[in-house]
């Protein structure tokens, strides 16, 4: 199992370099916006990669509700935590892609808002992960993950209504996308996809490393001499 | 600014992004192996 | 079955009686109703008529604070007297204890909204274009929604280090969908348009959240 990570790493490097690759000389220009569209080949994926990541987190909070086993706790934080890194590109490459495209940084548009108001459950989430005693992190990290997961069709369906009354540009342009450029999104999301894979292990065998250690160090209070001082 | 400028830019702050998150992974990794080789000390304080 | 609601009833009256004799959190909270409306005046200027098209974020703005100072009282005494203790190992269901806090809340926060509202009515010149009762049907709607929320919220945060502070960082993300449809509703019904939409939404969001938070609000109690 340990063997596995460096070689996957190479494997996800090289995929990695060769999305890379595509997506800055292989993909076809777009007639419109110009290279600066290639943006889109890490911001779309990303995006992907998020919400993929809040779901498993959705998904490990109600495992831990119901099974209270420790390491679908621990999936849930690392699933929130890299899902928040991924979020944050989303909200950091939007900006610089519509800056050049629209002429402004920000618009209220449907995709960006609603990904922002994600980032925004997400954080608090592991906020709260941050601010609680150890005892009970699990079972009121896991209550507001499910209450995080159940608002965000509120939050699509809220920002979608708003803005049909109030229109704004839209970012990353709709429609049909252009199938050579479907691939290279495609490789792109692969290669991300697998690398947020590798970073979520490497988190989880950290958490799962450290929870360990803290357990240890409880015990070695508990079996201490009863003269010794800590 | 030339509109390519913001292509590698938005690629680069996504590596840093990246980058930056693994910084964390390993030193609190390096930490948590220092802390480990403590316990292991034979007549460990506690 | 009697017994929950029994229960229900004489916490949400015991609450209520403690803060009638003690009036400290009422006479706070009215002066904080006026100086609430009274900021909002001198920052957003009430004769200029975009304030009359923003009205109805602002409102909502000053209710959702007010709702958080309320809520952050809520658990307080509780916690001070440790009956949260004796909740926990009394045989009662925690639902009743949660509909009761909840309910307490709805009304403290409602009495809030009921002091303020005259007065932004007042320095806004607002009058309703459309029909005045899907007004209160919002107020209701939508003051519950932060309420359910955040009481849930405000018993999570007692387990949490900085919890004055936590209440607020947990209740406004997952709050904003109830929020937009607040604030889209009021401004619509008071410029006389169609507010259907976000009155479903508030409705559907009420109850999904209760419904979770009855759930949920156990576990919450019990984490140890």
């Amino acid at each position: 199992m340990r063997k596995a990570f460096p070689i996957l790493g190479v494997l996800t490097a090289i995929l990695l370099s060769y999305a890379l690759y595509m997506a800055l000389v292989g993909a076809p220009t777009e007639r419109t916006m110009g290279d600066v569209q290639r943006i889109f080949y890490y911001h779309v994926p990303s995006a992907w990669t998020a919400f993929i990541l809040f779901f498993i987190n959705f998904g490990a909070s109600v495992l831990y509700l119901i099974k209270r086993n420790p390491a679908a706790d621990i999936v849930a934080l690392v699933s929130a935590e890299v899902g928040v890194v991924f979020c944050t590109v989303v909200l950091v490459t939007g900006p610089i892609w519509a800056r050049p495209v629209w002429g402004i940084w920000w618009t209220w548009d449907m995709r960006l808002t609603s990904t922002l108001v994600l980032w925004l459950i997400y954080v608090s989430y592991l906020f709260l992960r941050r601010f609680s005693s150890s005892g009970q992190t699990p079972l009121l990290a896991a209550a507001l993950a499910v209450l995080g997961a159940l608002c965000v069709p509120f939050v699509y369906f809220s920002i979608w209504f708003f803005r049909t009354q109030h229109p704004q540009p839209v970012m990353g342009g709709g429609g049909s996308i252009d199938p050579r450029m479907l691939h290279v999104l495609l490789i792109n999301w692969l290669a991300f996809s697998c690398f947020a894979f590798l970073v979520c292990w490497s988190r989880y065998r950290l958490e799962k490393l450290q929870r360990d250690v803290d357990h240890a160090h409880a015990l070695e209070s508990l079996l201490a001499p009863r003269g010794s001082v800590r | 600014m030339n509109k390519t400028y913001y292509l590698f830019a938005a690629y680069t702050v996504t590596w840093i992004i990246h980058i930056a998150y693994l910084g964390t992974i390993v030193r609190r990794y390096s930490r948590l192996k220092r802390e480990i080789d403590e316990l292991k000390k034979p007549g460990a304080r506690s | 079955m009697t017994a929950p609601t029994g229960i229900t009833r004489v916490t949400l009256l015991k609450d209520l009686r403690l803060e009638w004799r003690s009036k400290d959190a009422i006479n706070s909270m009215l002066f904080f109703s006026l100086l609430v409306v009274v900021v909002f005046s001198f920052s957003f200027d009430p004769s200029a008529e975009e304030s009359r098209q923003i009205a109805g974020g602002l409102i909502w703005v000053a209710f959702l604070f007010a709702a958080v100072v309320a809520l952050n009282q809520t658990w307080a005494r509780e916690l001070r007297n440790q009956v949260l203790d004796a909740y926990r190992v009394s045989p009662a269901p925690a639902n009743s204890l949660f509909i009761a806090k909840t309910l307490g809340n709805f009304i403290f926060v409602t009495v809030l909204e009921a002091l303020m509202t005259p007065l932004f009515v007042v320095f806004y010149r607002l009058r309703a274009l459309g029909p005045a009762w899907q007004l209160l049907l919002v107020a209701v709607l939508g003051t519950w929604a932060l309420v359910v929320n955040g009481t849930f919220f405000a018993a999570m945060s007692l387990r949490t280090r900085s919890r004055e502070i936590m209440l607020p960082l947990l209740l406004f993300p997952i709050s904003i969908p109830a929020l937009l449809a607040m604030v889209q509703s009021t401004t619509a019904i008071l410029n006389g348009e169609g507010a259907r939409f976000w009155i479903v939404l508030l409705v559907t969001y009420d109850l999904v959240f209760t419904t979770v938070c009855l759930l949920l609000f156990e576990t919450v109690l019990n984490a140890e």
